[in-house]
């Protein structure tokens, strides 16, 4: 009888200890609203506020510290009133799995239905309607995986939860089973790496076709720009030389071949529709990477090596803003490998437009070779009558280039 | 200290049975410069646990700018001083931060203090050895790790700050201190210290190997090991063969940095000033550092996959499910992770014609790991599960595992890489499927093999409370992030607000960033558990989850060679859980058959005819005995 005198006093303790901590608890609670709310301009220093949350966490610490002594206690008490053990962890743990289950199931779904509507729109591109396909077979195949593996798994963890009462099935191995779960796996990859080397190939391995040339555009990366030349009328970006690098020839053509005369300095990306575009990808300094997420198209730039993506627009600005229903959508270069400081800002405009208003727009646009370049490089004697279109353009562009600015601004 | 004074009078008594020649144990060589492969599997662990706290309170700093980029912390500028000026951290100290965050994860929390603590621990206990096959290497091991924390660390007290070209460190980004300042000394320490940590890992490799191969007790055979075993073993060879390789690139790349030569650099000006390396390429780095790099992933991920095997099975009490099946799928792996790195580098500009081939050997590494989920859940499929904590962290693991796993599907496909590469698709993937899955892994072990260690157990409950506010966390943290990677956000972006489409994602950043604060929050409850059940724990019994494997026949307290007297011996698989017409539902490694007639199968006797026709005598002896009762 004493024994349960004990615990009865162990129990009115504890019982004790729970009131006054939760009595502490809303008095601290208290005493901190009421700091908060007397001087509410008080709380500018955040200093002092670093503490008030540390001194959060301290209060939710003994705050824990205490429902685990009276768990303790209830259990001891249990324990020495000779009754089975107070708390069934393991029902709870079960339990607890079951319900994740539920409510994560939920989670995704919710995931699924309402980030999943902010991803990108479809394709822009030829090759990325291919890409789109994939990657959707994929994820249907994968999310049926990880729904039906997951309700397994966390099933059998709330069913197969231990009562003590049972005994478990000895069941080491089963080779039917083993070779159904190796094949049907193994079948279904092979589908998805066939699928995946196809496309690739169509991407990657571009059959030449002499009526439909592709427009080259050559992209040069440094930190943190893009530096994009057009080709010109003859529609060959011309030879450039790393070690020609000066202030005034930024990229180092090399204006000793004549296919550079004509190559177009431009600040901003403008694609004719439905046409292929090659681009030239190179980099002046580190690793960059070229990377139009509508588009589906990465490569990254690497100094010393010349890298090439060819592929199709096939939605101009101005469908997607349509389709998109987004009057602010912009298509975009950005750049995906790590590349120093600003990395996280390196961005260039692209406009995907019809072919007669790339056509207009393209004549705008001035050569790099300007009248310093030709004295630099000692060019021949029609220097001079070329010059003053060549100012001309210079200006021209400057104007188009304000106006793209207000533009963008919009 | 009544804990050493019993191991002294242990080793005193039984200096005899194991030959080692140590007298009088100081504080020095029993604490600091241990040959002990149970003391150095705990400094493995400590310190391992110290980096991880470290590397997640990095990876808050970050989180913190990414949830409110226009904010300022003066707390922070009271800590980081130039780093965070006027309390915002700087954008070359946010990618020193991402940088150093990895690095430490990668290498000195999942590779060093994962494999290093559970295979210095089990693979002596579990194979019935006394110690290493060479103790002194083993204790050179652990402080050339250490000194490659304490280089790595050092390199926040620079005036140019740690390294920040990323964990992957791709030149010229890490080659040249004009692309960023984290590339001068900063980058030397990186280096240096990953010489080190490497020559660390392979002390240990080679250890490991050779214990394993040369020192199992009586009668274990290579296919009576327990599948932890054989996941260290088969991560210790991967580590043999890889590491060499990244000290082979670091040494190049140290070469550039400091001598001038050219190997990873060509081309190259930084504003117009024309750099002399020709004839290097950048991509030469790519293909040294992942052709570790890759099977780094797998030395990260089989060791957890080990333990949750074992934490499985005697959770369940039932055998794992396809024993052999485990085995031959962590072979699968082994051999398969040498020859898919490259989809790590579909986009760099690599040949395509490679692209493909990669695609085609990483989505056949698929089918082993699915093998291995699979057999989990066959695992638990009509067990008697105890939700121990370390059972929990091991189904966690299984479900990361999955969700993981499934978005390398999509990675692992080149022409999806394309759009998803350098993206927050692949962080989400990688996170989940090597960093939570990993981290869970080691988690559990902590967990299960705390007695072991310690000869304390640690508090159920709190376990309980870690393991369910990190799952849901991790889960919160990175679930989400797969979304923005499908929205085309790339990876190590210092501020969400220089581009109008991602405007729409700082919303979920903050709700991660609260995520992660409360996961990182969570592990206090582990750091304290931990660090007082050392101490204040309650006593362990001698096998407190009633396991079969030979480490909970060794006492409580720990003693230099592990058992007195002589070393058992092995009679059957270490998984003999819930046997038909056993007594108990566990029959350890060392309970030989004669002792269990009423329980053999005429699958253990490996066809020893011998053996099988006592067993029918004895049936046939016993059988109509019971029927007369």
């Amino acid at each position: 009888m004493s024994l349960r005198k004990l615990i009865n006093n162990k129990t009115m303790a504890a019982l004790a200890v729970l009131f006054t901590a939760f009595a502490s608890t809303s008095a601290f609670a208290r005493e901190a609203a009421a700091a908060a709310t007397a001087k509410p301009v008080d709380m500018g220093p955040i200093y002092k506020s670093t503490l008030f949350y540390v001194l959060l966490f301290l209060l939710l610490c003994l705050f824990i510290a205490i429902v685990g002594k009276a768990i303790k206690v209830y259990e001891l008490t249990r324990e020495s009133e000779g009754k089975p053990e107070g708390i069934n962890w393991n029902m709870i743990n079960g339990v607890l799995f079951a319900i994740f289950l539920v409510v994560g199931l939920y989670g995704v779904y919710w995931e699924y239905t309402v980030h999943g509507n902010m991803i990108l729109p479809e394709a822009a591109s030829e090759h990325g309607k291919k890409i789109d396909q994939m990657f959707n077979i994929t994820l249907i195949i994968t999310t049926i995986v990880f729904i039906a593996t997951h309700i397994v798994l966390f099933a059998f963890a709330y069913f197969y939860k231990s009562t003590g009462k049972r005994k478990a099935y000895y069941y080491p191995h089963n080779n039917a089973l083993e070779r159904i779960w190796t094949i049907v796996p193994a079948l279904v990859l092979t589908v998805l790496v066939l699928m995946g080397f196809l496309t690739w190939r169509s991407i990657f391995y571009k059959i030449e076709d002499p009526n439909k040339k592709p427009l080259s555009i050559e992209v040069t990366s440094s930190q943190f720009t893009w530096d994009v030349r057009y080709p010109g009328a003859d529609g060959v970006v011309g030879k450039k030389n790393y070690k020609l690098i000066t202030s005034i020839n930024g990229l180092g053509i090399d204006f000793t071949d004549k296919n550079t005369w004509d190559d177009q300095v431009v600040d901003e990306i403008v694609l004719p529709v439905n046409k292929p575009v090659r681009f030239i990808l190179t980099s002046k300094d580190v690793l960059h990477s070229f990377y139009m997420p509508h588009f589906r198209v990465q490569l990254n730039t690497v100094p010393g090596m010349t890298s090439y993506f060819e592929f199709t627009p096939t939605i101009t600005s101005e469908e997607m803003k349509a389709k998109t229903n987004d009057p602010s959508f912009k298509y975009l270069l950005l750049c995906a490998k790590i590349c120093g400081t600003n990395h996280y800002n390196m961005q260039k405009p692209v406009r995907v437009v019809t072919e007669k208003e790339y056509e207009e727009w393209v004549v705008k646009q001035g050569t790099y070779l300007t009248n310093d370049l030709r004295k630099a490089f000692k060019l021949p004697v029609l220097a001079e009558p070329a010059a003053k279109p060549a100012t001309a353009d210079t200006t021209a562009k400057d104007t188009t280039a304000n106006k793209s600015k207000l533009a963008l601004k919009k | 200290m009544s804990t050493i004074s019993l191991q002294d009078t242990h080793h005193h008594d039984n200096h005899d049975d194991h030959g080692h020649g140590h007298h009088q144990e100081t504080f020095l060589t029993k604490y600091i410069f241990s040959q002990d492969h149970k003391m150095i599997a705990k400094q493995f662990l400590i310190t391992g646990i110290i980096m991880a706290v470290i590397a997640m309170g990095l990876s808050i700093l970050f989180r913190l700018q990414l949830a409110w980029p226009d904010q300022s912390f003066p707390i922070l500028e009271t800590f980081l001083g130039k780093w965070a000026e006027g309390g915002r951290i700087r954008p070359d100290f946010y990618l020193a931060l991402v940088t150093i965050h990895g690095t430490i994860m990668v290498f000195f929390v999942l590779t060093a203090g994962l494999s290093g603590t559970f295979s210095n621990l089990l693979i002596p206990l579990q194979l019935g050895a006394r110690d290493m096959a060479s103790p002194f290497l083993n204790m050179l091991s652990y402080w050339f790790f250490f000194s490659a924390c304490v280089i790595m660390m050092g390199s926040f007290f620079i005036q140019t700050g740690p390294a920040s070209a990323g964990w992957t460190v791709y030149p010229p980004l890490s080659a040249l201190p004009k692309a960023i300042d984290g590339s001068a000394l900063g980058m030397t320490m990186w280096l240096i210290s990953m010489v080190l940590f490497v020559a660390s890992s392979l002390m240990g490799g080679i250890n490991y190997v050779s214990t394993v191969l040369n020192m199992r007790t009586k009668g274990m055979d290579l296919w009576k090991m327990p599948l932890t075993i054989w996941a260290f073993f088969l991560t210790a060879i991967l580590g043999i063969l890889s590491f060499p390789v990244l000290v082979a690139g670091v040494v190049l790349l140290v070469f550039d940095r400091s001598f001038g030569t050219s190997f990873y650099l060509s081309d190259i000006v930084m504003g117009t000033q024309i750099l002399p390396n020709e004839g290097g390429s950048p991509i030469l780095w790519q293909h040294l550092f992942w052709f570790l790099g890759h099977p780094e992933v797998y030395i990260v991920i089989m060791p957890a996959l080990g333990i949750s095997s074992e934490i499985i099975s005697v959770n369940s009490r039932k055998p794992i499910f396809g024993y052999h099946a485990m085995i031959y799928s962590l072979i699968g792996i082994t051999i398969l992770s040498f020859i898919v790195w490259g989809h790590h580098m579909f986009v760099t500009g690599m040949n395509p014609l490679l692209g493909g081939v990669f695609m085609i050997t990483t989505l056949i590494i698929a089918v082993p790991s699915a093998v291995k989920t699979f057999n989990y859940l066959a695992t638990l499929w009509r067990g008697n599960i105890r939700f121990t904590p370390a059972m929990l962290f091991a189904i966690g693991l299984v479900s990361f595992f999955i969700s993981g796993g499934l978005t390398g599907i999509f990675l692992g496909n080149a022409s999806l890489d394309i759009n998803l590469h350098d993206t927050y698709f692949v962080v989400a993937h990688f996170h989940l499927v090597m960093g939570s899955a990993a981290i869970f892994g080691m988690l559990a072990g902590v967990y299960h093999w705390f007695p072991r260690m310690f000869g304390k157990m640690m508090n159920a409950k709190l376990g309980y409370l870690h393991f369910w506010l990190t799952f849901i966390c991790a889960y919160l943290v990175f679930f989400p992030l797969h979304f923005l990677g499908l929205d085309g956000v790339p990876r190590r972006y210092y501020a969400f607000t220089e581009f109008e489409f991602m405007q729409k994602w700082l919303t979920v950043n903050v709700f991660v960033t609260w995520a992660a604060i409360i996961a990182a929050l969570a592990q206090v409850a582990f750091l304290f558990n931990f660090f007082y059940s050392i101490f204040k724990g309650k006593k362990a019994p001698q096998n407190p989850w009633e396991a079969n494997t030979l480490e909970w026949t060794a006492p409580v307290e720990h003693l230099h060679g592990n058992w007195p007297g002589e070393i058992p011996t092995v009679y059957r698989w270490p998984y003999d859980y819930s046997k038909p017409g056993a007594e108990t539902d566990f029959i350890p490694q060392t309970v030989p058959f004669s002792q269990t007639m009423s329980s053999n199968l005429p699958h253990d006797f490996e066809g020893n005819t011998e053996a099988e026709q006592i067993q029918k005598d004895w049936e046939a002896a016993n059988k109509p005995a019971e029927k007369a009762e």
